[in-house]
């Protein structure tokens, strides 16, 4: 290669190498700027802000979701795992809104630890599956939990005192 | 063996190679694009969650693939033609950039349409679309650079900085839905394993990519065959070629 043909390489290879550097650091340095949400573990931490708006991010518990009978106003818990918050929501819910899915909630939390949510945005996987597939695997977690819980019950009946006795 | 790559600098070789590839690759994207098409909208299944909704994703993602990769077409141009001097490359760069702009903004836009329904917002700050809008915004920057230098050659080199300091952007985007909590879902398609797509939805979306592919690489040749007659318009082979039979 030519003297002159490797310098321009090391300036094209320097600028990509530099600039690859700097956003790279900067995107570090805001990562927490750069989340979308904050989880519910966070905001258990103390490290979201009261009082601001700010969005939470979790999957909504199952069986957590509420609706008053005579007004939109509704209530949910959010889950990540480990911690979780109950959101206070007044308006219509995207279609896509379930129970054991995932949803963003902008809103501001209250002193009171319940965040009173203005929009509520539903947040769906990269999963894709036909209807009768979706079925068939519903179908398999019911019967597996089914079983469990027969399991469950029979070895519940076989601790119980009378039967140890 | 670099007798190929001294050719390729010719814009008259490239010009004539060129043009035997046009009916063929005009062929191939349009069977696959109506292939991909009419077996994604009408005869594949529906979502079980999204329904009907889901099937923009035959669109969307295929131009968001070609969004990314035309970026590292222009940059890689850009990068040939800084370092070799190459003219050939230096046109490649510039016809990339209103190709890449137009995917972008149709990935966008497919972006907002799916978001509604499903979502129930059509636009989010979070740092997928963010990072994808920053993209729209590069190669609309390389439009408008490459245009407003008197000398070619000053815009030239302008357009290429600015192609390659975009490049990080592109990991970015590609990794945005990993790296930060966001409300756009993470890749069904991966790089290693299955896709996370029932296979009869995932067929379909292969032709899509592969169409959309082949109709990438034949706008780029257009647009290059343009550009070339444009700056060669001096050159006897041009003239001839304008000169009516």
């Amino acid at each position: 290669m030519k003297p002159e043909r490797k310098q321009r390489l090391l300036v094209v290879v320097f600028i990509v190498v530099v600039t690859g550097l700097v956003v790279g650091l900067l995107s570090y340095a805001l990562r927490e700027n750069i989340n979308l949400f904050y989880t519910p573990s966070q905001v258990a931490a103390g490290e979201a802000p009261t009082h601001q708006q700010i969005r939470v991010g979790g999957m909504v518990v199952a069986d957590s979701f509420e609706r008053a009978s005579d007004s939109l106003d509704s209530t949910f818990l959010v889950s990540d795992g480990s911690a979780t918050l109950l959101i206070r929501y007044s308006g219509i819910l995207p279609d896509l809104f379930a129970e054991d899915e995932a949803a963003v909630a902008t809103g501001s939390l209250g002193a009171d630890g319940v965040f009173v949510a203005q929009q509520v945005l539903a947040k769906h996987d990269e999963e894709y599956t036909p209807p009768e597939v979706a079925d068939a695997m519903q179908q398999a977690i019911d019967k597996k939990a089914a079983t469990e819980a027969a399991q469950q019950v029979e070895s519940k009946a076989l601790n119980t005192p009378e039967a140890t006795y | 063996m670099w007798q190929w790559f001294h050719k390729l600098g010719s814009p008259r070789w490239f010009y004539q190679i060129s043009g035997k590839f046009l009916p063929w690759l005009a062929l191939a994207s349009m069977v696959l694009i109506v292939t991909g098409v009419v077996w994604g909208l009408a005869f594949a299944p529906e979502d079980a969650r999204q329904g009907n909704s889901f099937r923009i994703i035959y669109i969307h993602v295929p131009a968001s693939f070609l969004a990314l990769a035309g970026y590292y077409v222009m940059a890689a141009a850009g990068a040939v033609g800084m370092i070799w001097k190459m003219k050939l490359a230096d046109m490649v760069m510039v016809a990339a950039a209103p190709l890449g702009a137009a995917l972008t903004f149709i990935a966008l836009f497919t972006g907002a349409v799916w978001g509604k329904p499903t979502w129930g917002t059509y636009w989010i700050w979070d740092a997928r679309i963010t990072s994808m809008l920053v993209l729209l915004f590069l190669y609309i920057g390389i439009i408008a650079l490459s245009r407003s230098f008197s000398t070619r050659e000053t815009s030239t080199r302008a357009c290429a900085i600015l192609a390659l300091v975009g490049t990080v952007n592109i990991p970015i985007i590609y990794k945005s839905v990993d790296w930060w909590y966001t409300l756009h879902q993470p890749a069904t398609i991966k790089l290693t394993g299955a896709p996370s797509m029932h296979p009869d939805m995932f067929k379909p979306l292969l032709v899509m990519i592969l169409g959309f592919y082949c109709f990438y690489a034949l706008v780029l040749l257009l647009n290059t065959r343009t550009e070339i007659l444009l700056r060669e318009g001096r050159a006897t082979w041009v003239k001839e070629l304008a000169q009516p039979k």
